[in-house]
């Protein structure tokens, strides 16, 4: 076949509108999805990060430490497919659930998968503030979470961006193993559309599939680019030296 | 025994510090040392490098916690490790060598947010206490009196941006409140700093060479800031290279020598007649 019979065929397809439906659900099921589990990640990669920094005197702590070590463990050590799997066919029987919509399914899942690769990023980012940031708060008796939640996560939070940038591309592209529990994303919009009347051609549709994530790629890229550029703002490295001459004048 | 120190001998005690002692694993830093440091007392710290100036500092308000040894303050022990010490650390003022300004917090919120922040805290608290007084009013007969709420919310913000503009005017930066601290020069940044502790109200102020990370021209701002606020009154503990100003300043020096006191007198004592060899060989290496 060549390839004007095959585009002929996907036109062919998609004159039924069905299908453009199908496609925007399927963009904004794989959005949602990566989005919530991304939030989800950052919120839960935080706390995670803030024990494994804390310091290590007291047990709750130390507890508390080997049970994020063990949940960082679990979730980077296996893939994500198993995760998803693991939780609507295993988890949600075992605990007599019914009836749980499989995208929240998707969306938890995905944030706990999130939450062990942001913790390790977050931890990161909280070491490579300087030291002196969480003193000075310190000494000005501020608590411990006082002094992480307003001085060292937000500068830690800054300088990992590119890196959480690329973790929701990450989460993006990984939304095409939804499928697995049920969950109509980009991936399986298209795929049902290639099979669609029985008419297995995949050619058009996978080409489109993957252009349509190369450009929420970009989108983000993009988005992370400006989101650094906003931040930038309190970090502006000395006024530009014609200012300077005027205050020394001045002073 | 000179007449303003009889007069100091008098005043009451700000910080008593017994055998203090720290090591880092097999390091040992600090070898017991006492220090009692009295209201309006400037205390200057001499020592060459590594002698453990910085980590005693540190000790006074716990950022390290020294291993043996006592430290009174307010009539508690900061060593023990069951007092609250971030309600004293809000009186015991810190000034450190690299600035530490809040990167992420334009200047006026560097200084704003401490104290708005604990104020706001003790607002809740207060709030929280009242409502279960309020409730247990309910069942009693003779009511309980609620806990006096002096100041609201917007109050408590108003003021503290008042007081740090007060602050900041006088260290003519009023037109930088709302800049980032990257934007300010060296001299600039260690002054906020300087009245972002001032700003608590601290009953003792310590600073860890405050003018070393600084470019020669800004030392000067800086020091003169230093006794401006110590001609007002403030108790000091200083550890400096600055000898000059240290001579003009204190009203003790020490002499620290392999974490322990080498020795301590007023300025012209230790600077014009050492006793101990320790800090003659020290000053002629300076000098
Ligand atoms: N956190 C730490 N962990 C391990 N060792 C430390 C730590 N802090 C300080 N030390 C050690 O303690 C000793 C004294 O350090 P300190 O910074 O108190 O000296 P200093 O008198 O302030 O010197 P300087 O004039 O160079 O600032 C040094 O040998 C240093 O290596
Ligand atoms: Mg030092």
């Amino acid at each position: 076949m060549n390839l004007a019979v095959k585009w002929q065929i996907f036109v062919s397809k998609m004159a039924s509108e069905e299908y453009i439906i199908l496609i925007f659900k399927g963009l904004k099921t794989t959005v949602k999805i990566a989005v919530f589990g991304l939030i989800i990640g950052i919120i839960i990669g935080t706390l995670v990060a803030t024990v494994k920094v804390a310091p290590k005197y007291k047990l709750i702590v130390r507890i508390l430490d080997k049970i994020c070590a063990a949940y960082t463990a679990f979730f980077r050590g296996t893939p994500m497919v198993v995760q998803l799997l693991f939780a609507y066919y295993v988890i949600l029987p075992l605990l007599g659930i019914k009836g749980v919509d499989a995208e929240i399914v998707g969306i938890i899942t995905f944030g706990l998968n999130s939450g062990a690769y942001v913790s390790e990023i977050m931890r990161g980012g909280i070491t490579s503030v300087d030291k002196g940031q969480f003193e000075a708060a310190r000494a000005l008796g501020l608590g411990y979470g006082t002094a992480m939640i307003k001085i060292v996560i937000p500068q830690a939070i800054k300088n990992i961006m590119p890196t959480l940038g690329n973790e929701f591309i990450t989460l993006i592209k990984e939304t095409s193993v939804l499928s697995f529990i049920t969950v109509t994303d980009l991936f399986k919009a298209f795929k049902t559309i290639a099979e669609a009347n029985r008419n297995y051609e995949y050619l058009i549709p996978y080409t489109i599939l993957g252009l349509i994530y190369i450009v929420l790629v970009l989108i983000i890229t993009l988005l992370v680019r400006i989101i650094e550029k906003i931040f930038a703002k309190s970090d502006r490295k000395a006024e530009s030296p014609k200012k300077k001459a005027k205050e020394k004048v001045n002073s | 025994m000179n007449e303003q120190a009889i007069i100091q001998d008098e005043n009451e005690i700000v910080l008593d510090v017994y055998g203090i002692t720290k090591s880092f694993s097999d390091n040992h830093v600090l070898n017991g040392i006492d220090l009692t440091v009295r209201k309006g007392e400037v205390i200057v710290i001499l020592g060459p490098s590594g002698c453990g100036k910085s980590t005693f500092l540190r000790c006074l308000n716990c950022l390290e916690d020294p291993t043996s040894g006592e430290i009174i303050f307010d009539g508690e022990n900061l060593a023990d490790m069951k007092v609250d010490i971030n309600k004293h650390r809000r009186k015991i003022g810190m000034v450190f060598q690299n600035f530490n300004l809040f990167n992420n917090k334009t200047v006026l919120k560097n200084i704003t947010l401490a104290p708005t922040h604990i104020a706001l805290k003790e607002l809740r608290a207060k709030k929280i206490k009242n409502f279960f007084i309020k409730i247990g009013n309910f069942f009693r007969k003779n009511k309980k009196e609620l806990l006096i709420i002096e100041k609201t919310k917007k109050e408590i913000i108003k003021e503290s941006n008042d007081n740090a503009y007060a602050l900041l005017r006088r260290i003519g930066l009023e037109d930088k409140a709302n800049e980032y601290p990257s934007t300010l020069s060296g001299g600039q940044k260690q002054r906020v700093a300087i009245i972002r502790a001032l700003a608590m109200n601290p009953k003792v102020m310590l600073f860890d060479e405050p003018t070393s990370a600084l470019d020669p021209e800004m030392v000067g701002e800086v020091l003169n800031l230093i006794k401006e606020v110590a001609d007002d009154g403030m108790t000091m503990v200083i550890v400096t290279h600055e000898m000059g100003f240290a001579r003009e300043v204190a009203t003790r020096v020490i002499f620290m020598d392999e974490g322990v006191i080498g020795e301590q007198g007023t300025p012209s004592e230790v600077f014009d007649n050492p006793q101990n060899p320790r800090t003659k060989q020290f000053f002629n290496a300076i000098l």
